[in-house]
């Protein structure tokens, strides 16, 4: 999808409704992977109650969201989890989740497979276990493989295999296609963000300018792997990949949190990102009236971008990425693609700030 | 080019997808293809919403659409007879 200029701008004042809307409904995990971007871990108490939860989905359907992405934590913890699935489905919500796969036994792929209205999103982030494992924890991989052969045994056509790319994978994303071929999966890949422990890793795993240039070509030259947007700062090296090409938080975005709190989005759980709650009058109200989102919609200053060309290709990039690298808002993207980033961090005065809340489980000192 | 729809027959909104309206018209989704398509002016919104009261999209158009508005609304129900948003026949 690719959009024209007039489409880009109405995207920029807002719309009645997000496209995207990612629903993240618990903070528990049973994994702790190091780059996880919403700090999820342990359950928060205060977790919306399953009558609040249909009560949101009643909202999504009346405001005619097309589909909503489900998340966590692993959001098949929650006990009530198939029940939010199939509520939100007879509603006629088209519903996307994504998983570590530890939950999608055969049986359970049997009930996924088939609705078109269903969606299933496997994380993984790297070839083999090792690469994978190093940063998803030891065993993930072969969950995730397992899950994704119990959907594809079920008959399940079209899930995701969803890859946070880093310096570590990114060597490998022609194998991970080609593992998604043999799923009859769809490939996704995505960005690494400094959100959430992200921050803590951002450093290490990113990608050098390098390969974020050598993925660009790649994802130009298979448009059948899906990106979530999430690579719009690359599309100042040339023809602008497929999507918006424009930060979309609080204008096509938001997050809804484990406790109902709205967020710009996915990528930016902290205070100065939060628009509002869903407990105080509805989802509605806050997409509709917040301030902060009413403030994103205003028309962006370019700011230290203003005397670039490729302004108009990338928009000054990504928002979450220039907050928790300690950048202003209107500095280039921390991975702009001429290096303008890598002068803005080399002159910031302090780090990013903490992503908060955090809901990472204690760490446990390991005897290795 | 593919060959051209057949405005003669009966057509429809797809049942699969859903339309919202926006201040440009109306967006769609496909829950089948899943794909998100934009409709960029009102009226074609219009038009897309009565298609199945028609007995054709000849005479949706007919009824609906002036003559000069016609060509360019033949070519964007065009597009949205390949992404399946509307249904022919």
């Amino acid at each position: 999808m690719s959009v024209n200029h007039s489409l880009r701008d109405r995207f920029e004042s807002g719309l009645a409704a997000p496209i995207c809307l990612t629903w993240e409904v618990t903070y528990a995990c049973n994994l702790a992977c190091r780059h996880c971007l919403s700090s999820s871990g342990v359950r928060d108490p205060r977790e919306l109650t399953t009558d609040e939860a249909k009560a949101f989905l009643d909202e999504v359907a009346a405001m005619q969201i097309f589909y909503i992405n489900i998340g966590g934590g692993e959001p098949t913890i929650r006990r009530d989890f198939f029940e939010l699935v199939e509520y939100g489905l007879s509603r006629g919500i088209g519903i996307k989740f994504s998983t570590n796969g530890s939950r999608i036994t055969p049986e359970v792929a049997q009930r996924l497979a088939g609705n078109d209205y269903l969606d299933v999103q496997i994380s993984l982030d790297g070839a083999d276990a090792a690469t994978n494992d190093a940063l998803r924890g030891e065993g993930s991989y072969d969950t995730a493989i397992r899950a994704m052969e119990n959907l594809r045994d079920a008959g399940m056509t079209g899930f995701k295999i969803s890859v946070v790319v880093t310096r570590h994978n990114v060597g490998q994303i022609d194998q991970l296609l080609a593992l998604a071929d043999s799923m009859n999966a769809e490939l996704r890949l995505t960005r690494l963000r400094p959100s959430g422990r992200g921050v803590d890793v951002w450093d290490e795993l990113r990608l050098s300018a390098a390969d974020n240039r050598a993925l660009y070509h790649w994802l130009m030259d298979h448009p059948t792997v899906l990106t979530g947007d999430s690579f719009f700062h690359l599309s100042a090296l040339g023809d602008p990949l497929a999507g918006i090409n424009l930060c979309g938080a609080g204008r096509v975005v938001c997050l809804i949190d484990p406790v109902g709190d709205v967020y710009a989005c996915p990528f930016v759980i902290h205070e100065q990102f939060l628009a509002g709650s869903i407990r105080d009058g509805g989802f509605g109200h806050v997409w509709r009236d917040s301030e902060l989102f009413r403030s994103l919609r205003e028309p962006g200053s370019p700011g230290a971008c203003a005397s670039c060309g490729s302004y108009d290709a990338c928009r000054g990039g990504c928002m979450a990425a220039k907050f928790f690298t300690g950048l202003e808002l209107t500095d280039p993207d921390p991975e702009c693609v001429f290096g303008h980033g890598e002068t803005a961090l080399a002159q910031r005065v302090s780090l990013g700030p903490r992503p908060s809340p955090d809901h990472s489980k204690r760490v446990t000192i390991s005897s290795r | 080019m593919a060959d051209q729809p057949d405005f003669a027959a009966h057509w429809s909104l797809h049942p699969s997808v859903s339309l919202r309206d926006e201040s440009f018209g109306a967006m769609a989704y496909h829950h089948g293809n899943r794909r998100l398509v934009f409709l960029k002016s009102p009226l074609l919104v219009d038009v897309v919403r009565q298609l199945d009261d028609f007995e054709s999209a000849d005479a949706a158009l007919d009824a609906l659409v002036a003559d000069e508005q016609r060509a360019a609304l033949c070519r964007a129900l065009e597009t949205l007879t390949s992404s399946e948003i509307v249904r022919v026949g």
